[in-house]
């Protein structure tokens, strides 16, 4: 009897668990919270209370409205200028979010078309990517972006130039070692005695199996160049002022700090991590989910 | 043997020279570089001097040069907020700055040698479980963050430890802290694959059929040959923690090279932001150098490989 009902039940339990499953198999946590940034970023102008680079300065230091002395009107409260916080918070998540996706976008392209020509051309191509490659790698990556911050100075599409700039290496390495055994496979010898032109088979048969390692590498540097992005920013030779950037903000706040105006610094820190955190969680699931050859690293 | 090294040491001043010609281009390419190389507001005649200097008015092979001599000649420029040369300022930071790493790294091996070995004898259950969790934290937390708020607990609320500067034992904790984290992580993480490697070879497997207690097992058995790889990484770490430290030694006021190329790029002080770069550039290309050596006297399978 018992075995007949298990008979019955099996099948739509099978299917809801795995319907389950796959559902929470994605990571939600990482994924809502990334939506919620870009959401702010996308409608900051809607969603921002207040003009995020213009203060009254008879309003500096107000704490967020919890504490005495706090307002409804600067909810999470205003900095040195008097310029309300929730607002530059929200004004900032644009800032990363475009910093970070076109850098690592820029990244990507230049370090993945390079890696495929340096591991399906070979040769000289292959030396002359490669030794540059590794000798870029032996920079520290934020000692060298500020090298360059130094010489083209700050503005944000600079920024975005520099990181890419910076960690191009980063995507030319991983996918030059897949093109190199990609390119003994069967399917790309049928392609060249089927008289692909070198560029076609680049094209058509090599990159489409490196844009997967190509996308969790991107993943995984999205937090990366978001935390380097505020480091220049914090340095000043970032995001140059006014503009609201998470790194800036928290540059600024350091002057508060000692008299315990801690909103300035705790809150856009704890954006960042955020940021960083999520987009670390989400390429951990993408690896493995994606990339069986990155798991084991 | 002889043939490695010589094939690796050619690679590495490859290195080096690719790093010189990249740093040249990208000063040459942005313009006249003479902008860079003198004071802001400096003078007409200034420029010229500086064009003459450094033969920025020859042919770019010519340039490239002349700059690689000074470069070897161990002249670095000159900076302009502290009138002296670029490389005696540097050597001036380097001990605090290894006196910072060093103590960054006792605490980064000390929170991530047994926390790593914890999480691989307890693959999979609740301290793996937390491993993973502060490894993310750690790699997630950006190190000024870290700073501001170690600041803001034990300097602001606390009043124990002093926010900046340097001197005192307590002066050094919080940066020393602040710039450990990410490595702590980081070298939690070898532990543990490490661990988890050497516990699956065949001479663990035979000492815990001989029916040693585990702690014995672990402690003298697969503890040394798991712990090869991550004293090798904590060289490595060593010599990126002084390249790394800008941000720390930003926030704590700690007199380093970082906090040196920080005062670079607030006074506009481009060579010694320059001479910074080469520095670590030369610095790891080095240590790199030395750790495959060393490797290949230790393992003759490295040295044979092709």
């Amino acid at each position: 009897m018992s075995m007949s009902s298990e008979t019955i039940v099996l099948p739509p339990s099978v299917s809801t668990r795995s319907a389950a499953s796959r559902l929470g198999d994605l990571p939600m946590i990482p994924i809502i919270i990334l939506a919620v940034i870009a959401f702010m970023a996308i409608f900051a102008d809607v969603l921002a209370p207040h003009n995020p680079e213009v203060g009254a300065l008879t309003a500096r230091f107000k704490p967020p409205f919890w504490q005495t002395g706090g307002t409804m009107d600067h909810i999470l409260g205003t900095d040195q200028l008097g310029r309300d916080v929730l607002s530059r918070l929200i004004f900032g998540a644009r800032v990363s979010m475009v910093v970070g996706f076109t850098a690592v976008i820029f990244a990507g392209v230049v370090g993945t078309v390079l890696g495929i020509l340096a591991g399906y051309l070979g040769g000289w191509a292959d030396q002359v990517i490669m030794r540059i490659t590794d000798a870029w790698l032996a920079l520290p990556a934020l000692t060298f972006a500020i090298f360059l911050a130094a010489i083209v100075g700050p503005s944000m599409w600079n920024i975005v130039i520099i990181l890419g700039l910076v960690y191009w290496t980063r995507y030319a390495r991983v996918v030059r070692g897949e093109v190199l055994s990609l390119k003994e496979r069967e399917f790309v010898r049928l392609a060249i005695v089927a008289g692909c032109s070198k560029a076609t088979i680049m094209r058509r048969h090599i990159l489409p199996n490196v844009v997967n390692s190509a996308i969790v590498l991107a993943t995984l540097m999205l937090g990366v160049v978001i935390v380097t992005e505020a480091s220049l920013s914090f340095l000043g030779v970032g995001v140059p002022p006014p503009k609201p950037a998470w790194g800036l903000m928290l540059s600024d706040g350091k002057q508060g700090l000692m008299v315990g105006y801690w909103w300035l610094t705790v809150l856009p820190g704890c954006c960042i991590m955020l940021m960083v955190l999520s987009a670390n969680l989400l390429g951990d699931w993408l690896r493995v989910k994606l990339d069986p050859q990155l798991r084991q690293l | 043997m002889k043939q490695f090294v010589t094939r690796r040491l050619g690679y590495s001043l490859l290195s080096l020279l690719v790093l010189s010609l990249t740093i040249f281009f990208f000063v040459r390419v942005t313009g006249d570089p003479a902008a860079l190389l003198v004071e802001p507001g400096a003078s007409e005649d200034d420029i010229a001097a500086i064009h003459h200097k450094f033969g920025l008015d020859k042919p770019l092979w010519a340039q490239y040069g002349l700059f690689m001599m000074s470069l070897l000649r161990g002249d670095f420029g000159q900076s302009f907020y502290y009138q002296t040369p670029v490389l005696d300022l540097y050597f001036d930071r380097l001990p605090n700055s290894l006196l910072l790493a060093l103590v960054a790294m006792a605490f980064s091996l000390a929170v991530g040698i047994p926390t790593g070995i914890l999480a691989a004898v307890r693959v999979g259950r609740f301290w793996d479980s937390a491993g993973k969790l502060f490894a993310l934290l750690g790699l997630s937390l950006p190190s000024f963050f870290v700073g501001l708020v170690l600041i803001l607990l034990f300097s602001v609320y606390l009043g124990w430890l002093p926010s900046s500067g340097s001197g005192g034992v307590l002066h050094i904790l919080m940066p020393a802290f602040a710039l450990g984290w990410y490595f702590a992580a980081a070298h939690m993480r070898l532990t543990r694959s490490s661990m988890l490697e050497v516990l699956g070879s065949e001479y663990v497997k035979l000492a815990r059929l001989k029916g040693l207690p585990q702690s014995w097992v672990i402690g003298k058995h697969a503890f040394k040959n798991a712990l090869i790889p991550v004293v090798t990484l904590a060289g490595i770490n060593l010599v990126l923690m002084i390249n790394v430290a800008v941000v720390v030694e930003t926030v704590f006021a700690w007199p380093g090279v970082g906090r040196l190329l920080y005062e670079g790029i607030s006074f506009r002080d481009f060579p010694v932001v320059q001479g910074i770069v080469i520095m670590g550039g030369t610095m790891i290309v080095v240590v790199n150098l030395l750790v495959d050596v060393v490797y290949a006297v230790i393992d003759p399978r490295i040295r044979l490989e092709k």
